[in-house]
């Protein structure tokens, strides 16, 4: 089963519909969409994505919460006020059948020997960040599947933990299939769809084969000048508009 | 993950177990075919009891990472693997041929083989280079030849993919490798830099041409370490047979800075097949090691000796080609040519440029090098080359003119960017004349054919 991974969308429809297109035309197709959460917040097209997503989880895809739809239905904590006045105005945006559709969205899902959480596995609800090897072992630790799939940093990774409780952490390298060896555990980051940080501007997902064991990270270019120009239209901070140049 | 009970007679997942080939201290080897009767194959199961070396079990994962990634008569041919959970193993190829340490009882071997053999091998590393593979463990018994006479690597439990998680690298506080040959680099713990093979082989070619291991066999860290800072006994001082041109390119893998030795595989594999125009340098002539004052400053510096860079892409230090022909170029068109060529070596600074031009000959079969005509043409279009490169104003060492004898210059020019595993053809087109629209144009057929980038180069001309 092939398996393409999106997460961290942040309403960015530019990115998002390039993404889907991508992944139409690989040669060979996809079995299953599994989306890691955030889908708002940020960009300037909440709705046109809920609707997206709930349209793939009508046809079979797993979709889990992330920090930004929690945040999108109930309080902004914790956030900055860069978010968190995204998230006012996505509030705002939403109809009333998509804050209802992220407020049923669970915070894990377990799939076979792969467990999929939006941040950090010890504690899903806490929205930790996975930026290093200590927070990546913490994760593993705690899930007791194999295979741990998540977003949340907007920067793509993996991470592999051996028996013994060796740790090696991997830079992806785009288009290039790394196999998740039969004898280790294996925490994959899977990087932004709609807000990249890892300087590369390119939509981030990545497909899982699992058959093989072999997961391929894909950078996928999109319109960036119109997702930024939605974003200062809609009056959100420019800061949200400038970043996705950068990729950062 | 027990060691599965394997022994002849078995059958294994569908493989017959004939015989054991091999029991080494990380694996074992066995001979394996299918109840079809196919030509027998090689069965790799590591030895994973408990107490065995747990290096055994992550250059077993590290093997099966990379060997199916890998293709070319270079390389073993992959088959299949199996699930590790149950049984680990992994099926290849089983090369009909020799190790390079059946040679051993017969070193010093004579330099001209020596330097035959370490071009075929550094030819076998360049494939593996370019497929982004690092070795980190040429040794004899790692080298096999095949009938052919292609040299094939064999064993990437140490290997490192620079494109895959490197889990060898996490695992271990020291490092690993074999002593005598192992790069100061990987020494120090980089698993990144293919020039660690180069050294590797330059050990290799070391021994072999003077039956000595340059840094013995040291079975410590601080053993291992002393070859940052101590320099080897040239090679000359131990058999007066080995010419200066060999030594040079021996003591140059064998430098401690990787920026030192021959930028990629594919250089050092040139330079081993045209002794007569490797530039010497002070390292021919050597025959002492260093003084002890100089070994010992350089001991206490030995934290900072080795800063070591990211080696280059192959695609930085390429071998171009440029295919001069005399007979159809003008002033404009060689100026136009030397033009591209210097673009490209100033963009490419590590580059290496060889300057070819074919010698047409009438018939097949005339072999003209043995007619003093014919060998007074072939000195003549040597040094017209040397004189058309000349304004290029290229460092030695960076530059190598052949003439190629050939009544098809297109077949030449390909088989000469074929064997020497060049980069890019760099060809005039022939002018516009009745002449191409009866032969069609060379350059045509060679960017039809060949294994490599192709830039024609034309003047600028106002018509048309």
């Amino acid at each position: 089963m092939q398996i393409a991974f999106l997460t961290d969308i942040h309403s960015n429809r530019e990115a998002l519909s390039a993404v889907l297109a991508h992944v139409a035309a690989r040669p060979r197709p996809v079995d299953r969409f599994v989306l890691l959460g955030d889908y708002v917040g940020y960009g300037a097209d909440p709705q046109w994505t809920i609707d997206t997503i709930a349209d793939l989880v009508d046809k079979g895809a797993i979709a889990i919460r992330g920090n930004h739809d929690e945040a999108a239905i109930g309080a902004a904590h914790g956030m900055n006020a860069m978010a968190a006045s995204a998230i006012d105005w996505t509030n705002r945006h939403l109809d009333k059948a998509s804050l209802q559709f992220l407020e049923r969205l669970p915070l894990t899902a377990i799939d076979d020997d792969r467990l999929y959480v939006h941040a950090d596995a010890s504690a899903p609800d806490r929205w930790l960040y996975v930026m290093d090897g200590e927070a990546a072992r913490r994760s593993l630790e705690a899930a007791e599947t194999r295979l741990v799939f998540s977003g949340h940093v907007h920067i793509p990774g993996i991470y592999g933990l051996s028996n013994i409780g060796k740790l090696t952490p991997f830079k992806p390298v785009p288009g290039i299939a790394v196999p998740l060896l039969a004898q280790r555990r294996w925490l994959a980051l899977i990087g932004s769809v709609g807000q990249p940080r890892d300087g590369d501007p390119a939509a981030a997902y990545a497909v899982y084969d699992t058959h093989s064991a072999e997961i391929a990270f894909q950078r996928v270019p999109y319109d960036v000048d119109r997702a930024a120009e939605k974003i200062r239209a809609a009056g959100l901070p420019s800061g949200l508009a400038s970043r996705l140049y950068a990729g950062r | 993950m027990a060691t599965p009970k394997i022994g002849p007679g078995s059958i294994v997942d569908g493989w017959q177990i004939d015989s054991r080939i091999h029991k080494g201290g990380m694996a074992t080897l066995w001979a394996v075919r299918t109840a079809e009767g196919d030509p027998p194959l090689i069965m790799k199961v590591p030895r994973l009891a408990e107490g065995e070396d747990p290096a055994a079990i992550v250059g077993f994962e590290m093997e099966q990472m990379i060997l199916p990634r890998l293709t070319g008569p270079h390389v073993p041919r992959f088959v299949a693997a199996g699930d590790f959970r149950t049984l680990p193993y992994i099926v290849m190829e089983w090369i009909q041929g020799q190790s390079l340490h059946t040679r051993l009882p017969d070193l010093p071997l004579p330099p001209d083989e020596v330097a035959d053999i370490g071009s075929r091998a550094a030819t076998a590393l360049d494939a593996l280079h370019r497929q982004q593979v690092v070795h980190l463990d040429v040794k004899p018994s790692n080298i096999m030849v095949r009938p052919s006479g292609d040299m094939a690597l064999i064993d990437f439990g140490l290997s490192h993919h620079l494109q895959l998680p490197d889990l060898m690298d996490e695992e271990f506080r020291l490092p690993y490798g074999t002593a005598p040959y192992m790069a100061p680099e990987q020494v120090l713990g980089d698993r990144s830099e293919p020039r660690s093979d180069l050294f590797a082989l330059g050990s290799l070619m070391y021994f072999f041409v003077t039956g000595t291991r340059p840094f013995g066999d040291p079975q410590s860290l601080k053993g291992l370490k002393k070859r940052l800072w101590r320099d080897p006994v040239p090679p000359r001082r131990l058999n007066a047979d080995c010419p200066p041109w060999l030594q040079e390119i021996v003591l140059r893998c064998l430098e401690v800075n990787p920026e030192n030795r021959h930028p990629t595989a594919a250089q050092l594999a040139l330079d081993l097949r045209t002794p007569d125009q490797v530039p010497l340098t002070a390292r021919a002539e050597r025959m002492e090691q260093d003084g002890f004052v100089t070994a010992f400053k350089r001991r206490l510096e030995v934290d900072t000796i080795l800063t070591v860079k990211r080696g280059p892409a192959a695609g930085e230090a390429p071998i171009i080609m440029v295919a001069v022909d005399f007979t159809t170029t003008g002033d404009a068109a060689a100026d136009a040519m030397r033009a591209m060529i210097r673009q490209l070596m100033i963009s490419m600074p590590r580059a290496r440029l060889a300057c070819v031009n074919v010698l047409r000959l009438r018939r097949i079969g005339l072999d003209t090098t043995l007619d003093e005509e014919g060998e007074h043409k072939h000195l003549q279009r040597l040094i017209e080359l040397r004189h058309w490169a000349r304004p290029l104003e290229l460092p030695e060492g960076s530059v190598t003119f052949h003439v190629l004898e050939a009544t098809k210059p297109a077949d030449a020019i390909l088989d000469y960017a074929r064997s020497n595993h060049i980069d890019h053809i760099v060809m005039g087109a022939r002018e516009r004349s009745t002449m191409r629209s009866l032969l069609g144009s060379v350059s045509g057929e060679v960017a039809a054919e060949a294994p490599c980038t192709v830039t024609v180069v034309r003047a600028r001309t106002d018509e048309g």
